[in-house]
């Protein structure tokens, strides 16, 4: 696996991507985190683990195996979602500017290597 | 959900709705249930209290050995459940929180909505309220007026 921090930072540095947190899927902690100031890691980890394991279910109960990315359109950004194998989420938070092409293909880069 | 005292139920109806945690217990430091949530028989709360309030005090004091001031929090994780135990202070004296949940929840999920009950419930506690001196005609009637409101019988 590689430095979960080191993929945080290059992540980050995606243009729009304001921050990203890897997440333990079964407990909603932070394993590691590369954010700004201001945003309440602690709490986005928690829903955001959340979130992708009830979509993993949903998937799952469709007959649609697990998810592989998730994206959440607010009304000021959007927060990516990608798990990394059944252990880990990748969750970055993104401002309106984001490239979410790019940002996809690094968060699904990553996740392929933290998983 | 039932409370002893009313002011703690709006709060703790919105964590029961945001956590989804099965069974909840808001008690004093001694073990004194102020409300509770899941529980069917009054020997099971009195006895998770009971326990609750002691597995604190242990590890309280076992912090104090290793020059810990406190473990606010802990979290005994079982294979299909797990329990979540804090104390906080309020405007009553100190409380303690217990709370078991299951794979619908996460600790991360339970221990973030736990602090927001912990400040609504710091906020909207009443001062202390006058302490009464506890008579043996009184306690029998205290405890079973208690009863009453947690279980409604």
């Amino acid at each position: 696996m590689s430095d979960p921090v080191e993929l945080l930072e290059r992540l980050s540095s995606v243009r729009g991507i304001r921050g990203s947190i890897l997440v333990s899927a079964d407990d909603g902690l932070i394993v590691a985190e590369s954010l700004m100031t201001g945003v309440d890691g602690r709490a986005v980890a928690a829903l955001a683990a959340s979130l992708t394991n009830r979509m993993r279910r949903a998937t799952e109960c469709a007959g649609r195996r697990e998810p592989v990315f998730l994206q959440l359109q607010a009304a000021d950004g959007t927060v990516l979602a990608a798990p990394c194998g059944r252990e880990l989420v990748l969750v970055a938070i993104a401002g309106p500017d984001v490239n979410v092409g790019l940002a996809r293909l690094e968060m699904l880069n990553a996740a392929g290597r933290l998983a | 959900m039932r409370s002893v005292e009313p002011w703690v139920t709006p709060p703790l109806e919105r964590f029961l709705a945001e956590s989804s945690a099965r069974l909840t217990l808001l008690m004093t430091s001694s073990g004194q249930v102020v409300a509770q949530h899941g529980f069917v028989r009054s020997v099971d709360v009195m006895t998770a209290a009971a326990l609750g309030a002691a597995i604190l005090a242990s590890t309280g004091e076992i912090g104090r050995l290793v020059g810990e001031s406190r473990f606010h929090a802990l979290v005994h994780q079982g294979t299909r459940q797990q329990v979540f135990l804090s104390d906080f202070e309020t405007a009553r004296g100190r409380w303690i929180g217990l709370v078991v949940f299951d794979s619908e929840s996460t600790v991360g999920l339970v221990q973030l909505f736990f602090d927001r009950l912990v400040a609504e419930l710091v906020e909207a506690a009443p001062r202390e309220a006058p302490k009464q001196q506890v008579l043996p005609e009184n306690f029998e009637r205290e405890l079973n007026a208690s009863l009453r409101a947690l279980f409604g019988r």
